[in-house]
């Protein structure tokens, strides 16, 4: 028994300071997806931090330089599934640009629509998510109907929900019909005021702010040199959309605002992902008024025939959609020589293709600018001193998809 | 105003002959270094007051079996100041080549010449961590590479010729 100030000698090296190693995936319902997280903890702080990553590589690139191209829009699909149609337009926007290719207004304003419908999917996933991930279910169960409605709405569009393969090069495959009218119609009524109700739950909810405000935090010029794009590198301070920058599908046209964060931090990233939201929002609200006030009523593809899959039934009936069918599908279209790389905003940042054409029904060299594989790389540094919880926050408002990721 | 021309005369007047192949296709200017030079190219572009092109967008691989330069790494900058993109490619000699890394410029620069070192075997000297990415660590060959057939070898049930495709380029024992 001790009594009085008795000092306790401790005998040297008898505490070891210890860290442990902690596995965070690769199966792990913090990560969303395939990938391990490899930290390196001491007590509840991370010291270190590595990443595995490939556990779902599909050699994408390889396969794309054996298929025709249009068949690889069902391989964009599978980059970020979140928001599939964003990929397949930016794989067809490449291709037509490649080809040369002018899309009529109407069509070009119809994938305005699709794409602002997939940025919104995929952030309400992103940010409902992030949600779940600090406690709170109910976000995420009240958004996740809207999805399911934006879902129901390319289903209308294209027969399918996740893995979308919208739209054809030249074109969409079909004209919006009314059922998809009325579904985006309700969407537009009743998706404002559900991301109202999602943003009183959380924007100043004291909890959800302690939870989020400094957690996995970069600095702009950080953000920059770690090639960060889209949401993340704007939440940082940074004002660069590629939808302004160097405008595509007529975003020329329409009227509105980049949001920008201050500190990068987790806090920052979901504030910038509503924001986008609303913008999206009010774009498709634009689009829409737009295509009525066209005198172009039907158009839902460029007249381009050599290059533009013809409709099926036309196939069976008509000996020119005969032909070019024929001409397509065998490959005996001449794509010109060139190198090409053509970019969209894709819902995590800056979607790339690089195409490299030597003429023939393939790319001779297809690479695809992943935005989540370029600054996922960041991760460790940002967790690094933080907490393990503040990784996991920082991981879902980072939003990788495991799809975009691997390739 | 900084426009394609003006790039391309600063990168000139700068490094002279080590510019070479400048090609402009679909509003992108594209230009070709050396191994001495690349790395000095590309900090001149990051750091020059004007062109200030701070954002390496992406890098990857080429290959060309029947050429003199086997292989290539293409490096995409952009420039957000001045809303400009350019394309920097470095031709490589050899079936084993080797490239200085760029991640003293860019830390993004990392894992991208991680994959291209894993698709394409180019090595790249600095690098502090150059191992594979995606594929398995036990992989031998670099897949991406032309030589490398899409398919499996044994397989003899499909006549590749008959759906148009090149049976070279997917076979590697035709």
């Amino acid at each position: 028994m001790l009594t009085g100030s008795q000092h306790i000698k401790l005998e040297e090296g008898g505490l070891e300071k210890e860290t442990i190693t902690l596995n965070i995936g690769p199966t792990h319902p913090a990560t969303h997806g395939v990938f391990q997280n490899i930290v390196e903890i001491d007590g509840e702080r991370i010291v270190s931090g590595d990443a595995t990553i490939g556990y779902i590589h599909r050699a994408f690139e390889k396969i794309a330089e054996h298929r025709p191209y249009y068949q690889i829009t069902p391989l964009t699909d599978r980059l970020n599934y979140c928001s599939a149609p964003i990929n397949n337009m930016g794989w067809h926007i490449t291709v037509e640009k490649l080809l040369g290719v002018e899309l009529p207004k109407r069509v070009e304003y119809l994938r305005v629509i699709i794409m602002e419908l997939a940025r919104i999917a995929d952030h309400l996933i992103c940010n409902s998510i992030l949600g779940v991930d600090t406690g709170a279910y109910s976000g995420f169960l009240y958004l996740m109907q809207y999805r399911e409605l934006v879902y129901e709405i390319w289903e209308e569009i294209c027969g399918s929900r996740l893995t979308t393969n919208i739209g054809r090069i030249g074109g969409l495959e079909r004209d919006f019909n009314d059922i998809a009218w009325r579904k985006l119609d309700k969407f537009m009524k009743e998706y404002p005021k559900a991301l109202k109700e999602f943003e009183k739950l959380f924007t100043r909810n004291r909890i959800f702010m302690d939870r989020t405000i400094g957690a996995g935090p970069i600095s702009a010029e950080r953000a920059m040199s770690y090639g960060f794009t889209g949401p993340n590198l704007r939440a940082a301070g940074v004002d660069y959309d590629v939808r302004v920058q160097q405008p595509y599908s007529s975003y020329e046209d329409f009227d509105f605002i980049i949001p920008v964060g201050t500190k990068g931090d987790t806090y920052d990233r979901f504030l910038v992902r509503n924001e986008e939201m609303w913008q999206s929002l009010s774009i498709i609200r634009q689009a829409i008024e737009k295509i009525e006030k066209l005198e172009d009523k039907t158009s839902y593809h460029a007249d381009v025939p050599q290059y533009y899959l013809p409709p099926k039934n036309e196939v069976y009936n008509n000996m020119e959609a005969l032909i070019y069918q024929f001409k397509i599908v065998m490959g005996e279209i001449d794509v010109p020589k060139g190198e090409l790389y053509n970019a969209v905003e894709g819902a995590n940042g800056e979607l790339g293709f690089y195409v490299i054409s030597e003429g023939g029904r393939s790319p001779y060299r297809l690479h695809f600018r992943r935005p989540c594989f370029i600054y996922y790389q960041a991760f460790p540094e940002m967790v690094k001193g933080g907490l393990i919880s503040d990784a996991i926050v920082t991981l879902s408002s980072l939003n990788v998809i495991a799809g975009e990721l691997d390739a | 105003m900084t426009t394609n021309e003006t790039i391309l005369s600063k990168l000139k007047e700068n490094f002279g002959e080590k510019i070479t192949n400048p090609d402009l296709q679909y509003g992108i200017l594209s230009v070709s270094t050396d191994h001495e030079h690349i790395i000095k190219v590309l900090q001149f572009l990051r750091d020059d007051q004007e062109l200030q092109f701070g954002f390496l967008t992406d890098l990857c691989g080429l290959h060309y079996p029947h050429r003199d330069h086997k292989f290539e790494v293409v490096y995409h900058l952009h420039s957000f100041r001045n809303n400009i993109r350019l394309r920097v490619k470095l031709p490589l000699h050899g079936d084993a080549p080797h490239a200085p890394t760029a991640t003293g410029l860019w830390s993004s620069a990392n894992w991208m010449e991680r994959e291209t070192y894993d698709f394409f075997g180019i090595i790249f000297e600095g690098h502090p961590n150059l191992k594979r990415i995606l594929n398995v660590d036990e992989m031998t060959i670099f897949p991406l590479r032309k030589e490398y057939p899409l398919e499996d070898n044994t397989r003899k049930d499909k006549n590749d010729e008959l759906f148009g495709r090149d049976p070279k380029l997917i076979r590697a024992d035709l």
